[in-house]
């Protein structure tokens, strides 16, 4: 019963995005005060609707009701309570219900909280939405229903992938999806505008905090997917430039830099067909990411089931949306009068070589990730694009880009002192001379990029402060006087301050973690001792533990510093016996320094019985990754939580000539 | 001119949508690879060693008229599969007796070397094929990839990706068993 009122509940949700696909639109264009109103109920009735189906799908999951088919596929009586539940959005048909409701959440916010945004730019943003929401709710219910039941029902479920039992894994989508799909509010937000044929200042405001919200919520889903990467698959590596990887990587590029056109918008009324393309090509790029991820087009770990007819359903709904939208961007985008002329040397300047960087940064991932399938297509060779190739043509896009941002900040609207700016930011130059010249000393041999790369990070580090103590003019008034200024500075200027810090954070982490990494993998045997990066690691041993829906092979390792035991450490190899298969859970000893990081593999047989194979890793500043990204997400918290979004949202200025409206 | 450059983006999209509807072709298996080469003796080519490595290089001629089956593993420092199936392959050696032969794709010496070192050399000889061209030749997809050839240098059995999984182990092993019953 549960689940046919989830279906139900699916069914009502559909007939409500119909409704508001339409009403409010026509509403808008006629001036109707209560058809554009229409769009507050519906859409705060389809994120009830939906939140009752996902609840009815969660159930399922709780109790193993068998007879539902997707509860069948990916769970098990005896998996723990928290991956019973995080199986509800594993599989393809769970994801996509949880897909389709942050879609809603985001319009019903949008709906319910965007009381100063305008009547007409709000029901037609509202309008867009729900056209997407009726291209998932119908993709689900033909194709992939995630409450069609079995008969007879089984004993017991094919349980979920052990690779997806993991906390990290089970909060990741959902983050994920959150910064995915709230990108599509930003998309409503710019077709509503292309519509209206009006793009000002005040729509840059009102589009902000959505960006913002979406943009934190796939830093935080990435990096978390990172980290599990990096703890759970056993190879200590964070990133493998993998389609699945590169796919939710390019819209967080492309929204990076609609964060940034945005405000140029917003503070200069420039910019504006340019965002207004960034923030249609951020969301084609999260449909084109749900599109590769199950559709089974391209080879990679970790895609969904692969399904031709979904690929192809996916694929008109791409088309439908992308293609659209940039048609009526073509046609619509020459009548966004121009604004803020800038000269070269300027704040724009600098946001307008962010956003080439950015885009460039996004172009050559997405040749990367499809380029494949282009020459499969064009000659039918089959081949694959690896690592060099992204490290290649990425790092040197991004490193021009974070000396750049080390500036930007410092560069005043319309017209910026350069020579100033070198003077201010004279102590940078050395701090950045002084970190490269130490690092060159203690690595030398090293690669030549790592120290470069090391340098500009310093430089990003020291610039980006010096600019924070400028503001609040530091050192130049007494310290209550600085300190009274922070606190009256905006929240967004501390958020940026922050996030930059933030990338610095994360490139001493990506550059520790792969130029100066250590690595011994060796076949051991009780009393066997490694030394690694200054550790002796002292293996004594295997044991045999069991664990809810597995068993698993411990082995035992001392870590030693200097004639000390300073940890214990127990990776295992784990058996699912349901699902048949193995894992293999590292134990890292983390520290801000570095991790040593250890694995243990299969054991031998034959002559060398009683021996195992050991993996051990130091990857040095490895923290400084998701240190990075927090700060990245904390910067973005505070800029969101900055009260100039909320409260004094700008009047939109009387159009200045009544504008001939273009024939429709 | 300006209108057709607003355009541009919506003409790049229909492009990209053209490839990708082609890619959904339900024939089409992107894991399937061509098996031109299988059935066929090993192509023609002389590889010199990995530098730094002391290990002899890879010709056809150490291929052929073996009299037992060979396992030829195409593989590079660069990529992170290879590192996963390295554990196996050097047990498949170790434990089983396979000679194993290895083919350095697109690879800078000194990083194999170093890779070599730190992992350990299952491998009897090594090719070093930095420009690719004998990969060409096999017509391999990426790396990493496997093939079986039996004791006249006929190839018998091709595996791309990485050979980690169970199933994947016992079809290189029945692969083996097949070569060698062969010859």
């Amino acid at each position: 019963m549960i689940p046919e009122l989830g279906h139900f509940a699916l069914i009502l949700a559909l007939m409500l995005a119909l409704v508001q696909s339409v009403l409010p639109m026509i509403g808008a264009r006629a001036g109707r005060a209560d058809w554009m109103d229409s769009a507050r109920t519906t859409a705060a009735l389809q994120v009830a609707l939906l939140a009752l189906a996902f609840a009815a799908l969660i159930r399922s999951f709780v109790i193993s009701d068998f007879t539902v088919v997707n509860v069948v596929e990916n769970s098990h009586s005896l998996k723990p309570m928290l991956f019973k539940v995080a199986g509800s959005w594993g599989s393809h048909e769970g994801s996509l219900l949880l897909w389709t409701l942050i879609l809603a959440v985001f319009g019903a916010g949008v709906a319910l909280l965007g009381g100063n945004i305008p009547a007409g730019l709000k029901a037609r943003t509202l309008s867009v939405q729900a056209w997407i929401s009726v291209g998932f709710l119908t993709f689900m219910l033909f194709t992939s229903n995630p409450f069609d039941r079995v008969f007879p029902a089984p004993l017991d479920g094919q349980d979920l992938n052990p690779l997806l039992q993991d906390v990290g894994l089970a909060l990741h989508p959902p983050l994920l999806y959150f910064g995915y799909v709230g990108f599509s509010i930003v998309f409503s937000f710019a077709v509503a505008a292309l519509i209206e044929g009006r793009v000002d200042p005040a729509w840059a405001r009102w589009v902000r905090p959505w960006t913002l919200a979406a943009w934190i919520s796939l830093t935080a889903g990435i990096a978390l997917g990172s980290w599990w990467a990096y703890y759970e698959l056993g190879w200590g590596g964070w990133w493998f430039w993998d389609p699945v990887e590169n796919v939710s990587f390019m819209p967080w590029l492309l929204g990076t830099a609609l964060l940034h056109s945005a405000i140029v918008t917003e503070k200069r009324d420039a910019f504006k067909s340019w965002t207004i393309l960034l923030a249609i090509l951020t969301f084609s790029l999260s449909l084109l990411g749900t599109f590769i991820v199950r559709s089974g087009l391209l080879t990679s770990v970790h895609a969904f089931a692969v399904d031709p007819e979904r690929g192809l359903y996916i694929l008109g709904l791409l088309g439908v949306t992308v293609v659209g939208s940039l048609t009526l961007y073509a046609w619509r985008a020459p009548q966004l009068e121009p604004g803020g002329l800038f000269r070269p040397v300027s704040r724009e300047a600098g946001l307008l070589i962010n956003n080439l960087l950015l885009a460039t940064a996004t172009g050559t991932v997405l040749v990367g990730t499809l380029y494949p399938l282009f020459v499969e297509a064009l000659t039918g060779e089959k081949l694959t694009v690896g690592p060099p190739f992204f490290n290649a043509v990425f790092i040197p896009v991004m490193l021009p880009l974070v000396v750049v941002m080390g500036v930007g900040p410092l560069l005043s609207w319309k017209r910026a002192d350069l020579p100033g700016v070198a003077q201010r930011l004279r102590l940078a130059l050395l701090v950045t001379a002084a970190v490269a010249g130490i690092v060159w000393y203690l690595q030398t041999g090293g690669p030549l990029l790592a120290v470069l790369s090391i340098a500009i990070a310093a430089w990003l580090f020291a610039a980006s402060l010096r600019e924070w103590a400028l503001r609040i003019r530091l050192g130049d008034v007494p310290l209550r006087e600085a300190a009274r200024r922070a606190r009256g500075l905006p929240r967004a200027a501390h958020g940026m301050t922050l996030a930059h810090l933030g990338v610095a954070a994360l490139i001493l982490g990506f550059v520790g973690s792969s130029a100066w990494k250590e690595e011994q993998v060796l076949f051991a045997r009780a009393g066997t001792v490694v030394e690694i990066a200054g550790f002796e690691v002292v293996f004594e041993g295997v044991e045999q533990v069991r664990g809810p829906n597995y068993v698993a092979q411990q082995a035992q390792l001392r870590v030693l510093k200097g004639g000390e035991e300073i940890a214990r450490l127990r990776p295992e190899r784990r058996s699912y016996p349901v699902a048949g298969t193995t894992t293999t859970e590292s134990a890292i000893r983390s520290t801000l320094v570095g991790d040593l990081y250890t694995t243990v593999g299969e054991p031998a047989a034959g002559p060398q019985t009683g021996q195992w194979t050991l993996r051990i890793l130091y990857e040095p500043l490895v923290n400084w990754i998701w240190i990075g990204s927090a700060m990245l997400i904390l910067g973005g918290l505070l800029s969101m939580s900055d009260r100039r979004l909320r409260v004094g949202a700008p009047r939109r200025a009387a159009r200045p000539v009544p504008a001939a409206q273009p024939a429709e | 001119m300006s209108r057709l450059l607003l355009a541009l983006p919506a003409l790049l999209a229909v492009a990209v949508g053209g490839f990708l509807l082609w890619g959904l072709d339900p024939a089409r298996d992107p894991n399937a690879v061509p098996s031109a080469r299988i059935a066929a003796p090993v192509p023609e080519f002389a590889l010199p060693p990995v530098a730094g490595t002391g290990m002899p290089g890879l010709s056809a001629a150490d291929l052929r008229d073996t009299g037992e089956p060979v396992l030829v593993n195409v593989f590079a420092s660069w990529c992170v599969p290879c590192r996963a199936e390295h554990a196996v392959l050097t047990r498949l050696v170790r434990e089983e007796g396979v000679k194993l032969m290895g083919l350095n794709y697109q690879d800078d010496p000194a990083d194999a070397a170093r890779w070599l070192d730190d992992l350990g050399n299952p491998y009897e000889r090594i090719g070093s094929d930095i420009e690719g061209r004998v990969g060409i030749d096999w017509a391999i997809s990426g790396v990493p990839e496997t093939f079986v050839i039996d004791g006249d240098g006929v190839v018998t059995f091709r595996y791309v990706g990485p050979i980690i999984e169970p199933d994947a182990q016992a079809e290189v092993r029945a692969a083996l068993a097949a070569a060698g019953a062969r010859s």
